[in-house]
């Protein structure tokens, strides 16, 4: 090493650094994408199909063209390139040809000069569509005789894990359960918008909210027919993702627009058409047997999986591919049997959801773990103990489990976080009654409860994918200051990333002076903000890049050394950095393997585990419900910034609680029938307890840091651990979430299923589109 | 929206004048319910004639045995000020929305919105409130029951605006409680306001958001009443019957007529309220056997 010692700068790695980006947005002066302006730009607005299945028989839009301010009206016919997008497969029509397959898909397009304007011009296209049958339930889908959302069938995804014996000899008790989940919103607060600016090159400029840059613009690009390189995106400010801003919005609408009228076009949706403008977390039904021994062992689970992935593939192959592997809990089962479709409907399509198929797994194999417990009378976290995971256990998939997996501690570190004190139940302020507000108890009907899950979560892409992310760290003197710049394409929504980057800059070079350059697509990909991969990916290029800028430093710093007309003392940072020293890296996580016919391979690169306990207090009368305390113990590698590490198992806590209790997106054939936050409920600050936080930290090896992505964990575990908790306080069966107050107090009883629906025939484990297609969309992205 | 459709009256007078020459123009006050008609298309913005620079709609006063409440009072300035003289009403207030909300919202613009699950409609029923209306012509006043004629419908005519609620003070323990899925900032699945009324030995109520408009549940005073008659309970202070508090619940219960929406079934929100109107007669009549300045 050369004379040149970097120091440790404050706010580096494991500090609580503050957030980069904290007080532009608190103080209001963060540009959202919404805030996004140009002299000169046009309004865009989208008709959509108010029904979910049927012919279009005409589009007239004359009025619409004549009405005031409107500078284009467009129509499928004209998207000069490929009319399809998507995530696995580019099976979405950019607006609709033909046929709407469901309620809110974009047939037409406006743009105006005045966004009212662009909103009449759209109440003026006429759309005469003929209603075709739909399919609207899931297990409908699978009927033989059930209309065929797509030509290919219902069926776009069926994984089929066999492991060990499916005659499970040595079982001596069993539990059986059904269980149902509804289809719920990310609801981030800031909306989809994005403004896109013709080029002088024919091409365009985009800048707009996602959540991976790089992937919309291999969708954009073909159906724009455009060279990639004439597609320039620009992140804009994003106001929360969740899952929600991994599928294509209005990027390609815009870019149409603009492409036409040779003017900016903005698009920037309100709520409602929020509601329509993303994918949901997949609704779920599931079917699971447990088998043990007497002593607690698990010897075989069997588990029939059916998600409703709605009316296009988004990323719904993945999904239940995770959803399949994770079915069986972090649980070492000798024998497992998944069956797993995830189906089309002409309900709206759902993809990716923070969790990632996890959450409605965990909600089924926490109650089995609960139900068993009961039956053998065993403490249900000494049951959850007893059959742990742990590094080198044989995962379902057939592979040694390879990388951390501190399952034993996670368990161990939650259930040993004290118990909220007990409260008395009268004299309370009326806020902390359940029912809150609304003051509709003074202490009558209380029942407290306690309820226990673990669960985990796949960090980083799997099956197989080269998963890699991009960073370039340049360091240089601005105004005789060190300054480090971090250009990668990773998206910062919300969750703290750029902080994070900043971290491992000031640690790895010394320097306190950290900033971000804008993300775009003129440096190479870093992979989705998404799957809880972002801070190992880009977190590991930029840590890369920061040792090759400190080589470079060194070098100069020997040369200067060797340099005898110098005057002497050891060289100073400032000293060699004559020019700037720019570094670029790649990492890359471990290779993943593809599901081989049995669904055994391996197919996670590596885990995030965590526990939690909800301690609730019902009103058994009225079904209202307080979450006094949510336990967490969550395996995080290594806790990069103690305050993101908050934030996040909050955060992900609180997605999870809403799930268990009020989230649902309520569909009448296949209408959202609650799309506005005055009818789509998520939990405030008085549903949401306070969480009593444990970091596990054991290196994970494939992270840098040692460390691992935490962001989805808690919410997999928290809508298992809530509902397990009614069930303890009220004693009922409470098999679907959320949970409504109807099913608390009784008047309605558990979710019944009408028998294990049949298998489907399927040509292998791949999503069933990639055996009729061939070549198109972005199937690698599985 | 261009400033000249944007109409600013500095007294009620001016207001009512631009209220009968423009039958087209939006009365607005906090606003918290015309922008999001506006923003759903529900409305669509010709002109707004401003209510919030009329004083005398802002004003709260006692006259006599009655509070006067301005159309213009918001939730906020209730709850600060009339806690002891309207105590449900203020109970009905402090459930309403956020902060933000009750920083804005006002009783007339509950009462203009008319909505079954409007909060203040329970409380003004079982105190017995009545609605002044007023036009550039006339005014009137209006019993509360017969102000609403159908959901988001009211008597209100096009050239009147709500000039204020008269509410009689308290004279017997009041209660309010409201049922949503979640903790705070919620539309009622149901809720119920319970008032006694020592001075003229009667107990009311107030059903919202379990029928068409907001209404009282009759035959449950009337029981309950003579209930309290027979067992000269009013005079002894003695504790109820729980037979008669069961009665009078599912008669609560009965009295609504409520529908399956997204926000909860019918068969819940009669549950909900036998729970609510046995909890809220108990609380109440505690309350005056408990406390010496309630009497008949
Ligand atoms: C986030 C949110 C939460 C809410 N929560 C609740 C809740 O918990 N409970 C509840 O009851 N409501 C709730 N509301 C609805 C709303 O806040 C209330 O109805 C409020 O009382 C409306 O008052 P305002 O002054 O804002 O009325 P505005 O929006 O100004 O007006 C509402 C209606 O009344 C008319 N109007 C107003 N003043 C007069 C007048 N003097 N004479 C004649 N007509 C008049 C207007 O023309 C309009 O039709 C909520 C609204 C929001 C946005």
């Amino acid at each position: 090493m050369s004379a040149i010692t970097l120091e440790r700068r404050v706010g580096g790695i494991g500090d609580p650094a503050e957030r980069l980006d904290g007080v532009e947005k608190v103080t209001g002066a963060f540009e959202y994408a919404s805030d996004l302006c140009r002299d000169g730009m046009l309004f865009g607005a989208t008709l959509r199909s108010p029904i979910a299945s049927a012919r279009i028989r005409r589009v007239d839009i004359a009025d619409a063209l004549a009405s005031p301010g409107v500078e284009a009206v467009l129509l499928a016919a004209d998207v000069p390139g490929k009319n399809r997008f998507g995530l696995n497969f580019d099976d979405q029509p950019v607006l609709a040809e033909g046929l709407v397959r469901y309620a809110g898909e974009p047939v037409a397009v406006v743009a105006a000069t005045s966004l009212a304007d662009a909103r009449a011009a759209v109440g003026r296209i006429v759309l005469d569509l003929e209603e075709l049958p739909g399919v609207y339930d899931m297990e409908q889908a699978l009927e033989e005789n059930a209309p065929k959302v797509h030509e290919l069938g219902n069926v776009l995804r069926h994984v089929h894990i066999d492991h060990g014996d499916a005659g499970a000899a040595g079982a001596e008790v069993w539990v059986e359960g059904y269980y149902e989940t509804a289809m719920q919103d990310q609801a981030p607060l800031g909306p989809e918008a994005g403004l896109a600016v013709p080029g002088g090159d024919g091409g365009v400029d985009l800048y707009v909210t996602t959540q991976w840059l790089h992937v919309d613009r291999e969708q954009i690009a073909p159906c724009l027919g455009l060279p990639e390189d004439k597609v320039r995106l620009h992140l804009a400010g994003v106001g929360g993702a969740f899952g929600a801003r991994e599928d294509i919005h209005s990027q390609i609408h815009a870019c149409l627009l603009a492409l036409r009228t040779s003017k900016p076009v903005k698009f920037s949706y309100g709520r409602e058409e929020s509601f329509s403008g993303h994918v949901h977390r997949h609704p779920s039904r599931i079917w699971m047997r447990h088998g043990a021994r007497r002593d607690g062992k698990l010897v075989a689970v069997s588990a029939r999986l059916l998600f409703d992935g709605g009316a296009y593939a988004s990323s719904s192959p993945a999904v239940v591919a995770n959803a399949a592997t994770f079915a069986a809990g972090p649980y070492e089962v000798p024998n497992v049997q998944v069956e797993a479709t995830v189906v089309f409907t002409n309900n709206p399509p759902c993809g990716a959801m923070r969790g990632f198929g996890a959450p409605q797994v965990c909600f089924a194999h926490e109650a089995q773990m609960d139900k068993l417990a009961r039956s053998l009378d065993i403490d249900p976290v000494e049951l959850r103990l007893r059959n742990a995971l742990a590094t080198g256990s044989v995962l379902p998939t057939g592979r040694p489990l390879a990388g951390s997996a501190p399952v034993r501690e996670v368990i161990e570190r939650c259930a040993a976080i004290p118990l909220p004190e007990p409260e008395p139940a009268a004299g309370r302020s009326l806020l902390h009654y359940p029912g809150g507000a609304g003051g509709t108890t003074r202490g009558e009907g209380l029942r407290r409860g306690v309820g226990f899950a673990v669960g985990y979560k796949n960090v980083a892409f799997s099956e197989g994918f080269d998963d890699s992310s991009t960073a370039r760290v340049t360091l240089r003197l601005v105004r005789g200051e060190v300054e480090a710049e971090v250009y990668t394409a990773a998206v910062e929504m919300g969750q703290g990333l750029y902080t994070l980057l900043a971290q491992i800059v000031r640690s790895e070079l010394g320097v306190e002076r950290v900033v971000l350059r804008r993300a775009d697509t003129m440096i190479a990909s870093a992979g989705s903000s998404s799957a809880s991969r972002q801070s190992t990916m880009a977190g590991g290029a930029v840590r890369l890049a920061c040792c090759r800028v400190r080589e470079e430093l060194s070098r100069r710093a020997s040369a200067l050394a060797a340099d005898k007309s110098r005057p002497g003392g050891p060289a100073e940072l400032e000293d060699l950095l004559y020019e700037p020293v720019e570094a670029e890296a790649v990492h890359r996580h471990r290779r993943t393997e593809r599901f081989d016919e049995h669904g055994q391979g391996d197919v996670h690169a590596y885990f995030c585990f965590a526990a939690e306990r909800a301690v609730v207090e019902v009103d058994e009368e009225l079904g209202l419900v307080r979450v006094l305390q949510v336990a967490a113990a969550v395996d995080a590698g290594r806790v990069m910034n103690p305050l993101g590490f908050a934030g996040q198992v909050e955060g992900g806590t609180a997605q999870g609680l809403g799930l268990a209790l009020m989230e649902e997106v309520r569909l009448a054939r296949g209408v959202i029938s609650n799309p506005s936050f005055t009818d789509y409920l998520i939990p405030t600050i008085l549903d949401m307890p306070p969480v009593a936080l444990q970091a596990v930290e054991e290196p994970e090896p494939e992270g840098p840091y040692g460390l691992k992505g935490i962001a989805e964990s808690p919410t997999v575990v928290a809508t298992a651990a809530v509902v397990a908790a009614l069930r303890d306080a009220t004693g009922r069966e409470l098999n679907r979430a959320p949970v409504s107050p109807d099913e608390l107090v009784g008047l309605l009883g558990p979710a019944r299923s009408a028998g294990v629906p049949a298998v489907p025939e399927v040509p292998g484990q791949e999503a069933v589109p990639s055996y009729h297609t061939t070549g198109s969309g972005q199937q690698h992205l599985m | 929206m261009s400033p000249e459709s944007f109409l600013r009256p500095t007294s009620f007078a001016e207001a009512l004048e631009m209220r009968a020459a423009r039958p087209g123009a939006i009365a607005a006050a906090g606003c918290t319910d015309v922008l999001v008609e506006l923003n759903f298309g529900r409305l669509h913005a010709g002109e707004l004639i401003d209510l919030t620079r009329v004083p005398e709609l802002g004003a709260l006063g006692v006259e006599g045995g009655t509070v006067r409440v301005g159309a213009g009072v918001t939730y906020d300035s209730l709850i600060r000020t009339a806690g002891r003289e309207l105590p449900a009403l203020v109970a009905a207030a402090r459930t309403v929305g956020s902060p933000l909300i009750r920083n804005r919202g006002t009783i007339g613009g509950n009462l203009g919105s008319a909505s079954p699950a409007g909060d203040c409609h329970p409380p003004l029923i079982a105190c017995g409130a009545e609605v002044e209306l007023a036009s550039a012509t006339s005014s009137r006043t209006v019993p509360i029951e017969d102000f609403f004629c159908g959901p988001k419908r009211s008597v209100l005519g096009p050239d009147e605006l709500v000039a204020a609620a008269w509410v009689p003070r308290a004279d017997g323990p009041q209660a309010f409680a409201k049922v949503g899925t979640r903790n705070a900032m919620v539309i009622a699945v149901c809720s119920l306001a319970v008032a006694l009324h020592p001075s003229s030995r009667r107990v009311r109520t107030g059903i919202g958001s379990a029928a068409p408009v907001p209404l009282a549940a009759r035959a449950a005073e009337a029981h309950i009443a003579g209930h309290l008659e027979e067992t000269r309970a009013w005079e002894t202070k003695a504790p109820l019957q729980p037979a008669a508090v069961e009665h009078f619940a599912e008669l609560v219960s009965a009295a609504a007529s409520p529908i399956d929406d997204v926000r909860g079934r019918a068969e819940y929100r009669r549950h909900a309220l036998r729970v609510l109107a046995r909890r809220m007669l108990t609380w109440c009549w505690e309350e005056y056997r408990r406390e010496p300045r309630w009497a008949a």
